[in-house]
């Protein structure tokens, strides 16, 4: 049995409509949230065409964290036997620009980690009341050293990274999985403005693994593609007097 | 939204000519639309699908692109009555994919499933069923088209009927199609009943044409161009199946790793080639059942299989010659067989008389040829030149979404609503066909 019943958080990032794709072939339940009404409707058309049993839309800005309890809420009403969640959603801004303006640094931390801390909060609490589910969160390999040219979204990816290190201990008495998944540079809307992207994987490729690990419950930390684990094991492991002289 | 600053090459899939685009927006919604059009300079930007026209008609050179192949969206597919409405960068895989386990195929296709429902309209594509079915274009029962001047325009056979009449076969000049609605055909399996049959000269080929018209969906011929006096080819005709069977589009195919070096293909090794392919076809000559991906879209298999005619890329020669000038389709296969440059990918088809929609659309009541040239500079521009004057004396025409060097004067001579079709440009559109067609700079 492949089918799930899922909810997606940041349901029109570039990698989770790939992912839901896949879902929809599987004939899952799907359950979307994301700002826009007008492009959760698009999709949903699209994903119940390609086979998805059932497609229910939840239009909010995840940011707004008093907004989160509506969400659980709403997700318990439409279905109550849910059994995975994907967290999906992340903003990039300009590494020159935040260091330039608090305000946009700030915003930066809040969005991917900060909400994003929130909103895991609640759903761990229901999952771990629940004894069963999974929890599939997506944070990136920037999140894995502090980089010069982009260590704000670095550290926010970082410190969710290890928040949700931190729950999937938590969770294992409850039997509840939890999945990082460390995707490399990908093409998709969040890149888009980047020149030079040869090396960076399609947002298929990434939301194949992403589905395949869904299915099986594992690896608990999934680097995509797979190369990236052994790229950052070495990057990891160069000393900081040299690293700190990198200019990537 | 977003822009990706760009200085690398672009290819179309012909890989000549290439073109330096200096911008590429990505489209990822509908509603970003607007926006891009609204930023940008006038006639600075060319809708782009998945670059599977030939030669410079999805190219604009020296300036931008709008990707639309992340507009991929189904927004709605009957089932009972065949109708599929969906986003213009849905590809035809996707919807064969969708549409096939239930039922329904798509009313015409090319012989790539990789190319967008966009792309399918722009050029109002035509398959081995033209007899029966005309073209794409005349299977769309409604397309949405934005437009920098005039905002989002609703276009049918009802409604805005000219702006409908521009933007099939309209080279994705008159705004983004950013919609369609298609009407599929019914089938009841994915097989389909095929039947190989060699031939041995034209007289035979058109033989076989006028038997096979009235009883088969679908015809085509593969032609040897490279053998001796007579056109030796063989003849395919096939009707969707009743049996059972299964497709599995997913399965990966090879994949052409780089371009080859140009000298791997040269006139032995394509001579060789032909008289391997039609020994092999005359010994499986006869009736068989094929999975519909292998009838329709052999070359799919092999991934970009364009990277096998080199660097320098290839032309391809597409023309329709009427069907009352045979003399003139004869003299056209020897001058090719003479200047001996033909390629292993002739294809010949008899067009019906099907009239589409489309301003500037390609078919016509004739003969066409398709065959694939390796770029060998000003020699094969000349071969070229030589069978533009054959196609034009017989008042045939060529294919834009194959060109990439018709002369100004043979577009305009064989596509005469020109004219009429300018005044439906978008302000903000443009091409390197285009430009190079209309004698601008």
């Amino acid at each position: 049995m492949n089918a799930r019943k899922i909810l997606v958080l940041g349901a029109t990032s570039s990698i989770a409509q790939e992912v839901e794709r896949l879902l929809a072939t599987d004939r899952s339940e799907l359950l979307l949230v994301a700002r826009s009404e007008e492009r959760l409707a698009a999709l949903a058309a699209d994903l119940l065409a390609r086979g998805a049993r059932s497609v229910q839309t939840f239009a909010a800005d995840l940011e707004d964290i008093r907004r989160h309890n509506d969400i659980l809420a709403w997700a318990q009403n439409r279905c109550p036997d849910l059994d995975t969640i994907l967290l999906a959603y992340g903003t990039m801004f300009d590494q020159k620009d935040c260091e330039g303006s608090v305000e946009l640094a700030v915003r930066q931390l809040y969005n991917n980690f900060v909400s994003a801390a929130a909103l895991l909060t609640i759903f761990a609490n229901h999952f771990e009341q629940k004894r069963e589910g999974c929890i599939a969160v997506i944070t990136s390999v920037a999140g894995e050293r502090g980089r010069r040219s982009n260590y704000v979204y670095g550290s926010a990816k970082g410190g969710l990274s290890l928040f949700v290190q931190g729950l999937r201990s938590r969770l294992y008495p409850s039997g509840v999985r939890v999945i990082t998944i460390k995707p490399g540079p990908v093409k998709t809307r969040m890149t888009d403005h980047m020149s030079n992207r040869r090396i960076f994987a399609d947002a298929a490729q990434v939301a194949g693994d992403i589905h395949r690990a869904l299915k099986r419950g594992k690896p608990e930390i999934l680097y995509t593609p797979w190369q990236w684990r052994y790229i950052m094991l070495v990057i990891r492991m160069i000393p900081e007097r040299f690293f700190k002289r990198l200019a990537f | 939204m977003s822009v990706t600053p760009s200085s690398i090459e672009h290819f179309s899939w012909g890989r000549y000519p290439r073109a330096n685009h200096a911008s590429i927006h990505w489209a990822n919604w509908t509603d970003e639309l607007p926006q891009i059009l609204a930023d940008a300079p006038s006639a600075s930007l060319l809708p782009y699908g998945l670059g599977r026209s030939y030669g410079d008609s999805c190219l604009n050179n020296g300036r931008g692109v709008v990707e639309c192949s992340r507009l991929n969206r189904i927004l709605g597919f009957d089932t009972e009555q065949g109708i599929l409405h969906c986003e213009s960068g849905v590809s035809l895989s996707d919807i064969l994919d969708v549409c096939v386990p239930k039922g329904w195929f798509l009313p015409v296709t090319p012989g790539t499933r990789f190319v967008t429902v966009g792309g399918a309209i722009a050029n109002d594509v035509h398959g081995k069923n033209h007899h029966r079915a005309g073209t794409f274009g005349c299977h769309v029962r409604r397309l949405g088209l934005l437009r920098s001047d005039r905002g989002f325009l609703e276009c049918s056979p009802d409604m805005n009927r000219d702006w409908f009449s521009a933007t099939i076969g309209g080279l994705g000049l008159t705004g983004v199609i950013t919609s369609a609605e298609i009407q599929l055909r019914p089938i009841q399996g994915p097989m389909i009943d095929h039947e190989s049959i060699p031939f041995h000269s034209l007289d035979q080929f058109l033989a076989l044409c006028r038997e096979s018209d009235a009883q088969f969906e679908y015809t085509v011929a593969w032609i040897d161009a490279l053998s001796g006096r007579d056109a030796r080819g063989i003849f395919f005709r096939g009707n969707h199946s009743a049996r059972p069977g299964t497709v599995n589009l997913n399965a990966a195919g090879p994949r052409v790793p780089f371009a080859f070096p140009t000298w791997v293909l040269n006139q032995l090794a394509l001579k060789l080639f032909n008289h391997a392919y039609y020994q092999w076809n005359w010994l499986r000559k006869g009736k068989s059942a094929l999975p519909y991906d292998s009838f329709f879209y052999p070359l799919d298999a092999i991934r970009e299989w364009n990277l096998i005619y080199g660097d320098r890329g290839f032309l391809q020669y597409q023309c329709v010659i009427p069907n009352t000038d045979v003399p003139a389709f004869e003299e056209l296969l020897r001058r090719i067989r003479q200047a001996g440059m033909g390629s292993f990918l002739g294809v010949m088809k008899q067009f019906g008389t099907i009239e589409s929609p489309g301003m500037l659309s390609f078919p016509r009541p004739g003969l066409t040829l398709a065959l694939d040239f390796p770029m060998q500079g000003d020699r094969t521009l000349r071969l070229m030149s030589d069978l533009d004057l054959l196609v034009q004396q017989s008042g045939g025409a060529l294919y834009p979404a194959k060109d990439a060097r018709m002369p100004p004067a043979m577009f305009k001579m064989s596509f005469p609503r020109w004219r009429d079709f300018q005044f439906f440009i978008d302000p903000k559109l443009s091409s390197s066909f285009w430009r190079r067609v209309i004698e601008e700079s």
